[in-house]
């Protein structure tokens, strides 16, 4: 056991650093540009010297880097710690990118990884729909070949980001004959179009994030479809794996930690800072322990990504752990800000013109319960860490279906 | 950066389970927990000869020259085995005069406890809770007067090092004159405890003592933390099995969605802590100014979730598990003694508060 990175690894991080410090912020007349253009100069720079979009081939403009958890989080920490954009973050490079490099045909992959690397195109995710959530594999959204086009109807619902998507990647039913899995096919379809309604839905903090997009004879090209008809339940796993290899979240519980830890300094408790009294001490000591549970697990997971070996079933608990901590940090938040826990969450304490003190926190209160549906419910997580991490059976309704 | 176990450190964990399989598997534990001692000379005899008694201790002194994590490992192993004994107190007794002894309390003593020849034990508990050296009050200088209590094997160690008024620590020979042990009803029958009335009992202090109590008790805290993990995971499996064979309605109850997400929540909390004390153990040698703050935080954790799990397969086992004859209760008291020795949760927590200058 060694948490030092090696000669080689810390001689990486002192490049990445003089890379940086050269790099970035941009100075001279580029630094007068508006800023997403100076981000986006930046990126190029930093792909050709291999910094980002590493695990994309140069072919279709990434930096093309072998795997290398180790240089992967040394340059996310450095990047970070310069406050220099990093990978372009979404959907899209996260999710759809991956399963386009193993499931898409060649024009595809060309058409739609660089643009989407560099965040020139936007996408959203169209999976739920209002009857199918936690059983996604049962989504009626249809598509039809009419012509040489798809023609779909149907609705998906919590589409993060619609708003401002270029294109869309979804799951329609296509074989309505065939058994529920193997009746779908995974889309790329343009939101430019008449045939898509993109509706705001307003959440409880006020904000309008996700959407409903409704489908009435919106129309796709033929060959727009990743993998062959049919087989989009399983196009659309490939992207799972992808999802396991993301283990950065533990830095999200720290921070948190580190927040709740500033906010009892600043909040008084009887007159005295809230830090000193002895509940919330015990309170914060409790969410502690498991941050740094969750925090050292991270630095086993990275190992094992670095020496190429299976974590086991730890890989299966991260969200669940990472949402937890998220709703400890908020309920002793809530308790800190006290009678700020009447107020609106900080946007709108910000819209109204009112200082927005601890309001944050309000936001961070109901957030955490996102995270606890988003992607998966913590309840699912349950079901899949009951079965896949401790080998129990499958519940019967699931059997059935 | 390697977070990891090596090969050798693998083989450990491995040799010291199939030892336990073969020389004190569950029906062994069963009738040392019911009996008089709570202790078995052969399984320890065993343990000392696979050179478990002197993990630590410097190969000069006999000892195997190995880390905290080294026996920390051990420590896991026996825990998930429920392993009965007087490891925990003799390991932390040669740290002890490792630690803090002369020379000639180190050649005197550490050949003898690494080979297992000789048991150690640490006498800290005062009554009234004080565990911490900073807390301890029994006074004394050439002869030693007073009452020591939760001392771990304590009657039959043959040399228990005493936490003394000041902070620092103490040799006392328990068949010296003036060493009186009273056996103490504890709950964890695995682990029996004793109270020592010292009552002008010859002593020699270690010169060291002052420096090396709080080294000693934290690494007291990652060893408990290490047997909470173990058993922790041990009890998942056990309530694991039971949910796979156990039926009712005609299935078996691990169809159960409610009883599913319960053993689900257990994993997913018990799993990270085998990293949480990993680290802390590491820490203990490699990372000194971190390694008090972590090891007070995984004793605070793992013990306190350790006990909750405990809780949840008692439940989980229905009436069965509330029997002595279920093997859930020897871990379920295993979990109460990692919870209070050497301080409850709340204490260390407060204290890892102060140290993060919280």
């Amino acid at each position: 056991m060694d948490l030092h990175y090696s000669e080689e690894y810390e001689a990486f991080r002192r490049e990445v650093r003089e890379f940086l410090a050269a790099g970035w912020p941009l100075v001279g007349e580029e630094a007068a540009l508006p800023l997403e253009e100076q981000a986006s100069r930046f990126r190029a720079r930093a792909i050709e010297a291999g910094y980002l979009a590493r695990n994309i081939p140069r072919q279709y403009g990434g930096s093309e880097q072998p795997p290398d958890a180790f240089r992967a989080t040394i340059i996310r920490e450095e990047f970070r710690a310069a406050r220099a954009p990093g990978d372009v973050a979404g959907i899209g490079p996260s999710m759809l990118v991956p399963t386009l490099l193993e499931k898409a045909q060649e024009w595809q992959k060309e058409k739609f990884v660089g643009p989407t690397m560099r965040g020139e195109i936007v996408w959203c995710q169209g999976y739920s729909e209002p009857g199918s959530g936690s059983d996604l594999a049962s989504v009626q959204t249809r598509a039809e070949i009419v012509g040489d086009e798809w023609v779909i109807n149907g609705q998906k619902i919590w589409t993060s980001g619609a708003q401002r998507a270029d294109y869309i990647f979804c799951l329609c039913r296509t074989e309505p004959e065939a058994p529920k899995h193997a009746g779908i096919s995974y889309l790329l379809v343009d939101m430019k179009q008449p045939g898509i309604d993109v509706r705001p839905l307003k959440q409880m903090t006020g904000g309008a994030g996700f959407n409903e997009v409704f489908f009435t004879d919106a129309r796709t090209p033929v060959d727009w479809i990743v993998g062959k008809r049919g087989e989009g339940w399983i196009v659309s796993r490939t992207t799972l794996k992808h999802e396991r290899n993301s283990i950065g979240n533990a830095a999200g519980g720290v921070q948190l930690l580190a927040g709740v830890v500033r906010l009892a300094q600043r909040t008084k408790r009887n007159g005295r800072p809230a830090i000193e009294d002895p509940e919330v001490r015990q309170r914060l000591g409790v969410i502690e322990g498991f941050v740094k549970a969750h925090e050292y697990a991270g630095y086993y997971q990275l190992t094992c990504a670095g020496k190429g070996k299976e974590p086991g079933r730890i890989s299966t608990m991260n969200k669940l752990n990472a949402t937890e901590i998220g709703q400890m940090v908020a309920k002793l938040a809530l308790d800190l800000i006290e009678e700020e826990g009447l107020l609106e969450p900080r946007a709108w304490q910000r819209q109204a013109g009112a200082p927005d003190g601890n309001t944050s926190w309000v936001a961070q209160y109901m957030g955490s319960l996102g995270s606890a549906i988003a992607g998966g419910t913590a309840n699912i997580q349950r079901n899949i860490i009951g079965e896949r991490a401790l080998g129990l059976p499958r519940d019967a309704a699931a059997q059935k279906s | 950066m390697d977070f990891d176990l090596s090969e050798e450190q693998e083989l450990l964990q491995e040799t010291v389970r199939q030892f336990l399989q073969n020389e004190c598997g569950p029906v062994r534990v069963r009738e040392i927990f019911d009996g008089e001692t709570g202790f078995d000379p052969d399984v320890w005899r065993g343990l000392a000869e696979m050179g478990l008694a002197g993990i630590y201790v410097p190969d000069e002194y006999g000892g195997a020259g190995l880390e905290l994590l080294d026996l920390a490992l051990v420590a896991e192993v026996l825990g998930a085995g429920a392993a009965p004994g007087p490891f925990l107190g003799h390991a932390l007794g040669a740290l002890a005069i490792l630690l803090g002894g002369s020379d000639a309390q180190k050649k005197e003593w550490l050949p003898k406890l690494a080979c297992g020849e000789a048991l150690a034990s640490v006498a800290f508990a005062e009554p009234g809770g004080a565990w911490q050296p900073s807390e301890w009050t029994l006074a004394g200088a050439a002869v030693l007067n007073g009452t020591k209590t939760s001392v771990p094997g304590g009657g039959i160690a043959d040399v228990v090092v005493i936490g003394t008024a000041g902070g620092g620590l103490s040799l006392v020979e328990r068949a010296a004159s003036g060493v009186g042990v009273k056996p103490i009803a504890g709950v964890d029958r695995t682990r029996r405890i004793d109270e020592l009335v010292l009552d002008g009992a010859a002593c020699d202090p270690l010169p060291e003592g002052v420096a090396a109590a709080p080294r000693v008790r934290d690494a007291g805290l990652v060893l408990l933390a290490a047997d909470a993990h173990g058993g922790a995971a041990r009890l998942i499996e056990l309530a694991v099995d039971y949910a796979m064979t156990r039926e009712q309605f005609g299935v078996t109850i691990g169809h159960f969605q409610a009883l599913k997400h319960q053993l689900s929540n257990m994993v997913t909390v018990v799993e990270p802590t085998r990293y949480l004390y990993w680290y802390a153990a590491h820490a203990f040698d490699h990372v000194p100014e971190d390694a008090g703050r972590a090891a007070a935080v995984a004793k605070a954790h793992l013990s306190d979730q350790y006990m909750q799990v405990a809780r949840d397969t008692v439940e989980a086992h229905g009436g069965i598990g509330f029997t002595w004859e279920c093997d859930v209760q020897i871990y379920f008291k295993r979990a109460m003694f990692d919870r209070a020795f050497l301080g409850t949760p709340a204490v260390h927590r407060e204290r890892a508060a102060a140290l993060a200058g919280w």
